[in-house]
């Protein structure tokens, strides 16, 4: 970490976007272009994730409806929209229809304050590549998602069925839990930037992404964006293998598809979070800032790097989902509770206490985390010289080898050999009768 | 939300003169609200009336945002519509769709006292708020000078930390009464999920998934028992509920209709395209009602037709117990 470049970075005071120039139908364009995108992008990216997985577990993957298979998620849209539309007799009506429409509409809030470039001119005027953006933007964006969830928990409860009512009842601990390890990570970005609107976080990120210097924060987050977004190792709330489909089971046609919708936009959205907050938002990588004095950080170009970026979340999450198997339920809580929100708090009160020391007095920032890397260092010293503690005592360690321990055949571990196989020790124990022409053979029954 | 944000800047002057689009706004939201915070007191089901709240409480966080107190609005909706209510509707929907509320009286005398007791609290606010007096408005732009959340933070960090402090403590203190008072503690050894699978070897219980019930090619009913590698039905394979119930259908009776079927004849002559309709038997042994030609295809073997074999008997009680296992 260049410490150096924080301090200049956190310097000076972050400025946020300029919409003075906005007319009406600038506004109406930036949002029929960010619904646009956002549904393109899902159809974009079923099919991205049905390719990735695909690759990674060795088959093709959808290949025939375009060309690479493109047009896949298109013609899987078209065939949830012409099917037939099945109603839960049983359903509490209202709130069974409304469901999917509160999730749906949840996540297409989000990109409202994403800023997705710099001041470009868009038809004569000078507007920047964001919607809107206002001081509590990034708390906006937090509060949309947790409305979006009712979605999920209402979708469960109003099937009236145990599956749907396990898995919202699932995703209603999720929420809570995995909100809080996911609010107190950013915490740590407003303290440095000492903004929450998206606009001047982006801009305090100048001189460095703040996922380096708030390396844990962003790990949290990233973590637990996996888990409100109920993807892979965290899609309890929809497991296949324990719930049949979750919330989402007495769903069919186009009730369905709007949760399938919601989810994908969601991970979309929280991809741009952590692009926007940690990843220097529509800010080009290192080596291209110096081309042409920044000029890869002007105009239209950083629309290209802001996309880079979310969709390299993108891939990090078809990555996950490919390599890594769903937490079991308690598992999960422990890593929620006892992991990330104590490591989150701890941090936060990390950065604030740096912080407040560089506000109150006047020590150099360097110095300052000189400092701390030192009592780190001699804290990691200081815990080696600590004993270890003994583990409980079990059972007696068995010298010899058993090959049917517990009713399992086991491998002999480094230092033990094989006993015999029964026919080489039949075979052992006839040579030995020849040899001292004893008629007994005994043989061993084996075990298991 | 955000719209709004811009839509209506500083509609309170310092005049107090409301602007109209606050006025529509107001107008539009505040009928909603009190439909749904009648819809509170009078909805039958508890989900509708803590929904009932929800409506409220984010018309709330809009007329807010409206009235330039963005932090609060937005707030609003993270703290109590995102985690308490949320907390709430995790407590009501184990109760259950169908519920509605109870009317019985648990507590003798409770509806009396709770009536004098907001009395009593409405007399004390009445009091306090009547006599309290308020200094000349700043007006919003002189209060929000150095953006909302700022001149909140000086507010609630400066002036009235202590009172801040002062009800964080109190609520750390009551999540931790809440701890303790629920706290129990663990008698026996905690068994680990290591643990249960030894012993599930150990004790020789079935270690796959148990196998699936009708694997029949055209039975695949619940309560058509699987055959086995050996073309012995397994009895395992049948939901324990519905073997205590005696609704398991008879295999035996289903594998000689198979041979049969097998050995070229028709399983019961005649109708061979009416059985779909038929929906899960009530009273034990049901056969099947016909088979067509699609029976014909049925590729196991089926010998010795009759009765669950030996060890699938012996299987089911382990099989029992391992199912009602409580989870780790």
């Amino acid at each position: 970490m260049n410490a150096l470049s924080v301090a200049a970075a956190v310097g000076g005071a972050p400025t946020g976007a300029d919409f003075s120039h906005d007319t009406w139908w600038i506004w109406a364009i930036k949002a029929v272009a960010i619904l646009v995108f956002m549904l393109l992008s899902v159809l974009f990216a079923i099919w991205f994730e049905r390719r990735v997985v695909g690759r990674m577990q060795v088959r093709p993957g959808p290949n025939v409806h375009g060309p690479f298979g493109l047009l896949q998620s298109l013609a899987d849209a078209m065939k949830l929209l012409v099917k037939e539309d099945i109603d839960v007799s049983a359903a509490d009506k209202i709130v069974y229809l409304v469901a999917p429409m509160i999730a749906v509409f949840c996540s297409l809030l989000t990109y409202a304050v994403i800023p997705m470039g710099p001041q470009v001119s868009m038809f004569g005027h000078s507007t920047p590549l964001q919607l809107t953006d206002f001081p509590v933007a990034t708390l906006y964006i937090l509060a949309c998602a947790s409305v979006g969830v009712y979605g999920i928990v209402l979708g469960g409860w109003s099937s009236n069925s145990t599956y749907p009512l396990l898995g919202s009842v699932r995703s209603t601990a999720q929420v809570i839990s995995y909100e809080l390890a996911m609010g107190l990570s950013l915490v740590s970005v407003f303290v440095l930037a000492g903004s929450m609107s998206t606009s001047q976080i982006v801009d305090s990120q100048i001189r460095v992404w703040w996922f380096l210097p708030l390396l844990p924060a962003f790990v949290i987050y990233v973590i637990s964006m996996v888990g409100e977004t109920n993807r892979l190792p965290f899609d309890l709330p929809e497991a296949e293998g324990e719930l049949v489909g979750g919330y989402t089971t007495e769903y069919s046609s186009m009730k369905f598809a709007w949760f399938f919708l919601a989810e994908y936009i969601n991970m979309l959205n929280v991809s741009a979070v952590a692009t926007t907050l940690f990843l220097g938002g529509w800010r080009a990588p290192w080596p291209l800032t110096a081309i042409d004095h920044g000029v890869l950080n002007t105009g239209w170009w950083p629309l290209l790097w802001f996309l880079a970026k979310v969709w390299l979340l993108m891939f990090f999450f078809v990555w996950v989902r490919g390599t890594l198997l769903r937490f079991r339920y308690d598992q999960f809580m422990k890593l929620g509770w006892k992991v990330l929100i104590p490591s989150a708090l701890v941090w936060v009160v990390c950065v604030a206490v740096v912080q407040g020391v560089r506000q109150f007095t006047h020590l150099q920032l360097s110095t300052l985390l000189y400092v701390l890397a030192g009592l780190v260092i001699v804290g990691l010293i200081v815990s080696f010289l600590i004993p270890e503690k003994k583990p409980e005592q079990r059972a007696a360690p068995v010298k010899e080898f058993d090959p049917y321990a517990d009713g399992y055949p086991v491998p002999p571990l480094p230092g033990q050999v094989l006993p015999p196989s029964p026919r080489a020790q039949r075979r052992m124990a006839v040579q030995t009768a020849t040899d001292a022409t004893a008629p007994q053979v005994t043989q061993e029954v084996p075990r298991g | 939300m955000s719209a709004l944000v811009a839509l209506v800047p500083a509609s309170l002057t310092g005049a107090g003169v409301t602007t109209t689009g606050e006025a529509i706004l107001f107008w539009t939201l505040g009928p909603i609200m009190v439909i749904a915070a009648l819809g509170l007191l009078f909805a039958r089901k508890a989900v509708h009336a803590a929904l009932s709240v929800v409506v409220v409480m984010i018309s709330l966080a809009f007329l807010y945002v409206a009235q330039d107190a963005v932090f609060l609005g937005v707030v609003q909706v993270v703290v109590y519509t995102g985690a308490v209510m949320m907390l709430f509707l995790f407590v009501l929907m184990l109760v259950g769709v169908d519920t509605s509320d109870s009317l019985v009286e648990t507590l003798r005398g409770q509806r009396v006292t709770a009536l004098l007791g907001g009395i009593g609290l409405v007399v004390v606010l009445a009091g306090v708020v009547g006599r309290a007096t308020y200094g000349p408005a700043k007006g919003l732009t002189a209060a929000n000078a150095d953006s909302n959340p700022v001149e909140l933070a000086r507010i609630v960090f400066g002036q009235y930390v202590f009172a801040f402090e002062v009800v964080g403590a109190l609520l750390v203190t009551a999540a931790l009464g809440a701890l303790v008072l629920t706290h129990r503690r663990r008698l026996t050894a905690r068994v680990t999920q290591k643990e249960r699978a030894d012993a599930r070897v150990r004790n020789g219980h079935t270690l796959t998934p148990l196998p699936a019930p009708g694997v029949y090619a055209r039975h695949n009913a619940m309560d058509v028992p699987a055959l086995g590698a050996d073309g012995q039905p397994l009895d395992i394979s049948v939901p324990r509920v519905l073997r205590v119930r005696g609704q398991e259908a008879d295999a035996a009776e289903y594998a000689a209709r198979i041979d049969r079927v097998l050995a070229g004849g028709w399983a019961s002559g005649g109708g061979a395209f009416t059985s779909a309709t038929q929906i899960g038997p009530v009273g034990g042994t049901t056969p099947p009602e016909a088979a067509d030609h699609e029976a014909a295809v049925v590729g196991a073997p089926v010998p010795g037709v009759h009765a669950p074999s030996g060890p699938q008997d012996a299987g089911d009680a382990t099989v029992q117990d391992q199912r009602t296992e409580p989870k780790p």
